[in-house]
């Protein structure tokens, strides 16, 4: 890795991470979703500072040349990413649906009364 | 005389709506409760006119919500029996007070509207016919048991069961076959009736359009599959 591109890639992280702590700080992303994004920023340093650990995983996982390494890596993030917010998808979904059920229930029972049978549940007490 | 429902999920019905309405109240008094899924129309003056008792969801959330919603309803407030019918006219009214009956006297948990238990009752399209074998042979290898229409809406069920239906890992997008599969598998008995369902008068349905079709069979076989690989039919998933 030659110089310009070590000193670019520290400057790109750094940004990252920087955007991401005034996000949170702003209230614009909540630290639940913040923490992968930093990890990302902090893993690109890393591989920067040591860079034979990038040498080593491309080694490990049999790839030709360290890009190909990123590649695969930021590939293998971004599906995470993905599913993560798939996930966050459908609990939102669910939440929403109970909710509108509520409020369905109680705009019901304020604009026509309990349900009938219950009226004469209460004639008769 | 136990508490019933009839729960009836509505899309943009205002022209039939009414008519079921009355149709019912001709036959029975239970009470009847529509979920108007944020229909466009005037569906829910409709129903309040005709006499039924009106939830109206804040916007259109598919027909197993409102559903549900139907479901929670009846468990809020106590209800022991609960029917289900759709909103467009398809289920005759005549043959409520006989679901109602096959529940109240306990022959069975759930009852079934059939569709092909009478000769020439009912009419289909070969693709629909062939599905709908499909779906019989699905069960009858799984439950060991003969349902002969696995897609009808029109069910009857007591409180035990429609309580089940109010917990969200029995939420699926089209509950058919794989709500008969679980339901066995939980132990419950399972009875058909011959109903003489109307033609669509709108020709609407909720399986129009490819991706919509190869949607039904996606979500329909992985549910299965959810069921036949979980205890007693019961995914284990948690309320959110």
């Amino acid at each position: 890795m030659t110089f310009s591109q070590k000193i670019f890639s520290i400057i790109a992280a750094c940004c990252l991470v920087v955007v991401i702590i005034y996000l949170v700080k702003k209230g614009k992303l909540k630290e639940e979703y913040s923490w992968m994004w930093l990890l990302t920023g902090f893993g690109v340093v890393v591989i920067v500072l040591w860079y034979d650990i990038l040498l080593f995983i491309t080694r490990l996982i049999g790839a030709v040349l360290p890009t190909t390494t990123l590649f695969i890596f930021g590939f293998l993030f971004l599906i995470f990413l993905s599913l993560h917010y798939s996930i966050k998808i459908s609990k939102l979904t669910y939440q929403v649906k109970t909710l509108a059920q509520k409020i369905s229930f109680l705009e019901a029972e304020r604009e026509q009364g309990p349900i009938p049978h219950q009226k004469i549940s209460e004639i008769q007490f | 005389m136990t508490n019933r429902c009839i729960i009836i999920p509505a899309y943009n019905e205002e022209k039939n709506v009414g008519a079921v309405i009355r149709n019912i109240q001709a036959m029975t008094d239970a009470d009847i409760i529509i979920i108007d899924d944020g229909s466009a129309d005037a569906t829910a003056d409709e129903a309040k006119r005709a006499g039924a008792y009106v939830i109206s969801l804040p916007f259109n959330m598919g027909y197993s919500v409102a559903l549900q919603t139907g479901y929670k309803f009846a468990d809020k407030n106590n209800y022991e029996v609960l029917l289900q019918m759709d909103g467009d006219g398809q289920h005759p009214a005549e043959s409520v007070p006989l679901f109602f009956d096959m529940i109240e006297n306990g022959r069975c948990d759930i009852v079934i509207g059939s569709r092909f238990l009478c000769a020439n009752c009912y009419r289909i399209g070969l693709a629909k016919r062939m599905a709908i074998a499909l779906f019989r042979f699905i069960i009858r290898v799984v439950n060991g048991s003969e349902i002969s229409d696995p897609t009808s809406g029109f069910q009857c069920m007591g409180r035990k069961v429609f309580t089940i239906f109010t917990h969200d890992h029995f939420l699926s997008d089209y509950p058919d076959t794989n709500m008969i599969i679980r339901l066995h598998r939980l132990g419950f008995q399972i009875e058909e009736i011959p109903v003489k369902m109307a033609e669509n008068p709108d020709g609407r349905s909720m399986h129009k359009g490819l991706f919509k079709i190869i949607y039904y069979f996606f979500t329909m076989f992985l549910s299965i599959f959810i069921a036949l690989i979980s205890d007693n039919g019961n995914s284990g998933g948690k309320e959110r």
